[in-house]
């Protein structure tokens, strides 16, 4: 019996085991029939750039999806380098899906713009919808939210990760019908003003499915422990403000609470922390697994005494305040770990206020076996330390190092850090991403092109000399999806020499680098499946094609140019028009 | 340019608004101010090249200020004092006035600058990004409080706040609040009208001397 003679539906039974995109992909181009089949069975979706391809081509490709996720803006708007109106609405697809996908139920979105027209259209057109989670995005207030609130009735997941939103009115919370037993997670940590606490009260104790739940900053600390005894069965708590008048029953009661908590693994909020309330939380230390310090102002001696007693946390988050004693002390505790992520305290400060530096870093590399993320800021490196790093962790998967100052060298040897960074590239075969400081000549491309090879994404700042430092990336860096870049003397010659692999990624970002005006419409005539979108606020870059052009964004697509551009933004198309003002 | 050795003249960091011209630098066709970066001085490797010789001739590379318009601003920290060091030829300092450095998500920058900022002993007033805090201390209180001045718009405001704030400490005796103070003594005693509580706000200035709040208009 020959695998083309098994029944449809037995196929469909098989693929349902597979749920990897790259898998189901390579299973629609085995033969038509497998095309077919697998099509109607996809039931989750991932759009990783909303304008590759449109709501409608989506939807008529798969017809049976349940779960959509998709992402708007390129990663740098993050830094405020996109800006106001760019793009990235979710209501064409909403209202194209409203239609189309009557019972979608999962929505994630990072990165756009939701409006709260987009988040009715979904509470009056999904009957089935349960997962709303909207990261980084904007453009909605707590209207929207109240009619998701109000009329969804099977909500599970309500997700607000760091997104802004517009808070008119607080009472959003008390539309929650009282029907609605089915939440099992709750965020709007990102929320300003205040939720009404009893309407929060009631919603937590008819929803006994309630794991996640991550308060926003102004809910007291006071209640925190009333609402922990209504829910001691969460897994994940996002704290409100944790500061409160020292008050002995304020504490025991903080602390009774939450030793009441027996599934809690992940802490979070911490906002205003007041360092005499944090051993409330210890009878939970040993069975966390992430803890989210990172808005909370703490002290070294504090955060140790902290970490040293949660031996299984995988995941940390903190600010720079650890400094390298406390980096130490993780590293001896905590054997687990497998991410780390440190944001500094004072950036813009002219001078270090914390002893955080290498060392830091360099001791958790050594200390724990399993650490394969990292996001590090740091004021100062050195390439012994990048190579003893790269030697200890070769099986690093994300490193994003940010050295606070641009172009700062090694501080021993005030050599450049191409040394360093190419042991990491060397050394950790499987890095998926990669975000490079400090100072770099073309040197570190030409080993991150050698030996990169796995290396999905690149983050690149200040480095650089020449062309040739993108040529290396470009042409060597086999698995590259994404590349952003500010700042650097790249320009013409190696884009317009690697044209074709810009096809075989998601997309390209720089900024005030040196490409010219010409070479990005030579490109858009040569590559019709790319858009090549200048953004430029001062006026048509035509107008000065002897001046580089500021902004450029270069994705694929199947759809052609956009049409919701706005007035700064040109796309340099094949027929090499700009948009008529 | 001279390009051997190690020419710091050409490659010092200099900050020229758009259209004006230092001495001896060239500028671009449009007349603006090339600000030439350097990589930091190599120790032992020779001159390596400065970016704005590493690019096209045509397409010089500048750091944008000669495109003020486009809202990229840096001004080197220190009043150029790191221009000469002896590690520092040159080097590039671009602190928050760049768009986008340090890549920090404004999420970020939102939620921290509306924070209690650091402990620091030594300091008074830590300037966060956007706050003012200062310590206030009470005599005999056990510990110090932070206020953010920033969130008071009136004297009144502020001595609402700070008697709030120590209520759990008077006990309706004569006590006096400083603000600030480093080693929380205080000195004065007058009858406060509004409250009709014994304690005055007085705070030490930048000269070290202990002043009565209120004189100073609140701005």
């Amino acid at each position: 019996m020959s695998y083309s003679s098994l029944p449809e539906d037995v196929l469909e039974h098989v693929f349902s085991f597979v749920q990897s995109d790259k898998d189901r992909n390579v299973i629609s181009l085995v033969c038509k029939s497998w095309y077919e089949i697998e099509r109607w069975c996809r039931r989750r979706i991932f759009v990783g750039n909303c304008y590759a391809v449109s709501p409608r081509m989506a939807i008529r490709r798969f017809p049976e999806v349940r779960s959509v996720e998709l992402k708007g803006k390129p990663h740098f708007a993050d830094f405020n380098l996109v800006p106001e109106g760019w793009g990235g609405y979710v209501y064409p697809w909403i209202r194209a899906m409203a239609g189309g996908y009557p019972w979608l139920e999962e929505l994630k979105l990072k990165r756009m713009v939701v409006t709260d027209e987009s988040l009715e259209l979904i509470a009056k057109s999904l009957k089935n919808f349960k997962v709303l989670v909207l990261s980084s995005c904007e453009g909605f207030s707590t209207h929207g939210l109240a009619a998701i609130a109000a009329d969804c009735k099977n909500l599970k997941e309500l997700d607000l990760w760091e997104s802004d939103v517009e808070d008119p009115s607080g009472n959003w919370l008390s539309k929650f019908p009282d029907t609605c037993t089915s939440l099992v997670s709750l965020n709007i940590a990102c929320l300003g003003s205040e939720v009404s606490f009893s309407a929060l009260e009631r919603l937590v104790v008819r929803c006994p499915n309630l794991r996640t739940l991550r308060l926003n900053r102004a809910v007291p600390l006071e209640k925190l422990a009333h609402l922990l005894r209504q829910a001691p069965q969460l897994v994940e708590l996002g704290t409100g403000t944790y500061s409160a008048d020292l008050r002995p029953d304020i504490f025991s009661n903080l602390a009774g609470a939450f030793s009441g908590c027996k599934e809690l693994k992940s802490l979070s909020g911490f906002w205003d922390v007041v360092p005499a309330y944090l051993p409330a939380v210890y009878s939970v230390c040993s069975g966390l697994t992430t803890l989210n310090l990172s808005y909370a102002t703490i002290q070294s001696p504090d955060l140790i005494k902290l970490v040293s007693q949660c031996p299984k946390l995988q995941c940390l988050w903190v600010l720079d305040y650890i400094e390298d004693s406390g980096l130490e002390a993780l590293a001896a505790t905590c054997k687990d770990l497998r991410e780390l992520r440190v944001f500094p305290s004072e950036p813009f400060g002219d001078e270090p206020n914390v002893s955080l530096t290498e060392q830091g870093l360099v001791l958790v590399s050594e200390g724990c076996p399993k650490l394969e993320s990292v996001l590090y800021f740091c004021r100062r490196m050195s390439n012994d330390a990048l190579v003893t790093i790269a030697k200890n962790r070769p099986s690093m998967i994300r490193f994003r190092l940010c050295i606070i100052d641009p172009q700062t060298p090694d501080y021993l040897t005030l050599e450049p850090l191409d040394v360093g960074f190419g042991a990491i590239v060397q050394h950790c075969k499987d890095l998926r991403r990669l975000s490079l400081s400090g100072l770099l000549t073309d040197r570190v491309f030409e080993y991150i092109g050698t030996y990169a090879k796995k290396l999905e994404m690149l983050s690149v700042a200040f480095a650089g000399e020449s062309d040739l430092g993108l040529h290396h990336v470009l042409s060597g860096c086999d698995s590259l999806r994404k590349l952003e870049i500010m700042d650097c003397p790249f320009g013409d010659k190696a884009l317009l020499a690697n044209a074709a692999k810009l096809e075989t990624m998601r997309s390209l970002w720089m900024s005030s680098c040196s490409v010219s005006f010409e070479a990005c419409k030579l490109l858009g005539q040569k590559m019709p499946r790319l858009n090549v979108e200048v953004i430029d606020e001062s006026g048509p870059p035509d107008s000065r094609p002897e001046l580089p052009v500021k902004k450029l964004y270069i994705y694929r697509t199947v759809t052609g140019r956009r049409i919701d551009m706005p007035g700064f933004v040109w796309n340099v198309g094949e027929d090499s028009a700009l948009r008529l003002s | 340019m001279e390009k051997s050795g190690l020419n710091l003249k050409a490659t010092e960091l200099r900050l020229g608004l758009p259209g004006s011209e230092s001495p001896e630098r060239g500028s671009d066709k449009n007349g603006n101010a090339a600000v030439i970066l350097s990589l930091k001085s190599f120790v032992g490797s020779g001159a390596k090249r400065v970016f704005c010789d590493a690019t096209d001739a045509d397409a010089k590379w500048v750091f944008s200020v000669s495109e003020a318009a486009a809202g990229r601003l840096f001004s080197p920290r220190g009043g150029g004092s790191s221009n000469n060091n002896n590690n520092n030829h040159g080097k590039v300092h671009v602190g928050a006035q760049v768009v986008g450095w340090p890549p920090i998500r404004s999420y970020r920058k939102n939620t921290m600058s509306s924070q209690s900022s650091k402990n620091d002993d030594d300091s008074e007033a830590k300037l966060g990004l956007g706050c003012l805090y200062v310590k206030v201390s009470m005599d005999g209180a056990p510990y110090l409080r932070k206020v953010d001045l920033k969130m008071y718009s009136s004297y009144i405001d502020l001595s609402s706040a700070l008697e709030k704030m120590f209520s759990c400490f008077t006990i309706g005796q004569c006590s006096s609040h400083n603000v600030p103070s480093r080693d929380g003594l205080s000195e004065s005693r007058l009858m406060d009208l509004l409250h009709g509580s014994e304690y005055v706000l007085t705070y030490e200035d930048k000269d070290g001397d202990w002043m009565l709040v209120g004189d100073v208009p609140w701005e």
